[in-house]
């Protein structure tokens, strides 16, 4: 549970730095977070075992992926950034669904055995092992993040997010930055994704599905778009969620994470925290 | 004055631009001279603002060509073009809503001390940007309001932040897109002020509706009717020309009389 809370997180911090920070909407995130579970995952099958170094990898190669993404959306508004980068999820989810030989088609990639993390400790049953890991991930990159936001690079970034044409105007190259900022974010949900298939021994199709982009942009609203920690507190406030609702009614839960979501997007989050300021005018 | 001595920092050759049959930009060939205040007038719909937009590059000409200190300049991006140094303000405020003045212009110092891609430092971290940046909210008299969201602070204030943002860009030559427009009477004194403050050696080519300021302001001035130039030479010899004054008159006049 743990270990699922902080994966998600380091997902959801990823999406906060291509739509909170640099303002692009992105409906195919999960591209990047399936990319990253196959990459570690065969890595983990036909090169080497080692967590750490499989996650490198797959870091590496679901930046080069977003380099090749970033071309696709530096152009065009809103709805078409949206149909792109959804279009893009699709497109790899059928590559991994047709590609058996390589990725084990529907079946899913099966039979990823990890080494031990640091050579030390080995993932169990219990997932201790695989809770720390992840966590320490998310908190290496929390901070990474933290510090690039407030960095002189960050600062650009939210200018062209508030307002392109100014930037331009100020000497930045707005292509460039969006592309650096969605390599960045790409390079973190590959890394979600690397932990996901290395603490679970597997990767299957449904990395790539459209509910994972979906829940993922859910929890940003949740916790809050453009706040670093908004996209960890979203991601354990809906983990959470699902797990109560769950727990009661296993069938309909997804209504009421409909009503809270309708509720909270017509109250505000601001109101809906204090209550005591629902009757003053 | 000796003519030959005179520096001219922007030049366009022939500028010409047509939105199909519409003929914004008519074969213009306009001089800047080093430290100048020259004006730039006409009436609405005169092509001034088009003008400005293809020195920046925001716009495409359909032929001519730009010259930045003798350099052409007409095939680089708007960012670019920054970098060289010629710069513009907005007729429409164009501001980062979501930052502070004092954020704002920490990230556009830094982006100019080419700092702009450092990711590990926190922005105003380098004395030398807060320097800076100290500095320009005096000069423009943002210091009060240097730590509110800009979208709050008030609109004269924010036509100043307008034009800090652009001299923190370190311009040669700075493009003012009318900048006391729409300020309203108790604040326009403090924006002509630091107009007037401007420095020395940056070049300022004024695009303004208000007489009083370009006349106040300008050592130099052109006339610019319907895309291309009608005339151009000092304060005077404008106030005196019959076909000025025919224009902002009334174009009834110009038919009279032509």
């Amino acid at each position: 549970m743990v270990n699922e809370m902080a994966i998600v997180a380091l997902f959801a911090l990823s999406l906060d730095l291509v739509l909170g920070y640099a303002g692009i909407v992105s409906l195919g995130h999960a591209a990047f977070l399936g990319f990253g579970a196959y990459s570690a995952a065969l890595f983990a099958k036909h090169i080497m075992p080692d967590p750490l170094l499989g996650l490198c990898f797959a870091m590496a190669t679901t930046s080069c992926l977003g380099a090749m993404c970033a071309l696709t959306i530096l152009r065009g508004s809103d709805l078409t950034r949206l149909m792109v980068t959804l279009g893009m999820a699709l497109i790899l989810l059928e590559l991994a669904n047709k590609l058996d030989w390589l990725t084990g088609g529907s079946d899913g990639l099966q039979g990823v055995l990890m080494g031990p993390l640091l050579g030390r400790f080995e993932f169990d049953l219990m997932g201790q092992a695989s809770a720390t890991y992840s966590l320490s991930i998310l908190f290496a990159s929390f901070f990474f993040v933290r510090h690039w936001v407030n960095s002189p690079l960050g600062a650009t970034v939210k200018a062209v997010r508030d307002n392109r044409l100014r930037a331009m105007a100020v000497g930045i190259n707005v292509n460039a930055r969006l592309a650096v900022v969605y390599v960045a974010a790409s390079s973190l949900a590959g890394a979600a994704g690397a932990l996901m298939a290395q603490t679970t021994g597997f990767a299957s199709l449904d990395v790539f599905a459209l509910d994972r982009s979906a829940d993922v942009m859910l929890m940003l609203v949740i916790g809050g778009v453009g706040w670093l920690y908004g996209g960890v507190l979203g991601a354990v406030a809906f983990k959470l969620m699902h797990d109560v609702i769950a727990g009661i009614t296993p069938q309909y839960w997804t209504f009421w994470i409909g009503l809270f979501l309708v509720v909270l997007v017509l109250v505000g989050r601001e109101r809906l925290l204090k209550p005591w300021t629902w009757w003053r005018s | 004055m000796d003519v030959v001595a005179i520096m001219i920092v922007l030049e366009t050759q022939g500028l010409l631009k047509q939105f199909g049959g519409i003929t914004a930009t008519d074969h213009v060939n306009l001089k800047v001279a080093q430290g100048a205040r020259h004006a730039l007038i006409g009436p609405n719909g005169a092509g001034k603002t088009t003008l400005i937009n293809l020195m920046t590059g925001v716009l495409p000409p359909t032929a001519g060509q730009v010259l930045l200190e003798g350099v052409e300049i007409s095939q680089l991006e708007p960012h670019q073009r920054v970098k060289k140094g010629l710069v513009r303000t907005f007729q429409i405020n164009q501001l980062f809503d979501s930052m502070t003045p004092l954020e704002t212009l920490a990230m556009v110092v830094s982006q100019q001390m080419k700092l702009g891609h450092q990711c590990w430092q926190s922005l105003g971290q380098s004395s030398k940007v807060v320097e800076r940046c100290q500095e320009l909210l005096e000069l423009f008299r943002l210091t009060q309001v240097h730590n509110q969201r800009t979208s709050q602070i008030p609109y004269g204030k924010r036509r100043l932040l307008e034009m800090a943002i652009a001299l923190a860009c370190e311009p040669r030559v700075l493009l003012l897109d009318e900048p006391v427009a729409g300020v309203p009477a108790g604040e326009r004194e403090e924006l002509l002020h630091t107009v007037a403050a401007l420095p020395q050696q940056v070049s300022v080519l004024l695009i303004e509706h208000d007489m009083d300021l370009v006349f106040e302001f300008a050592d130099r001035i052109t006339v610019l009717v319907n895309g291309a130039i009608l005339t151009e030479g000092t304060p005077q010899e404008i106030a005196h020309d019959e076909r000025v004054k025919a224009v902002y008159l009334g174009h009834s006049e110009v038919l009279r009389h032509g």
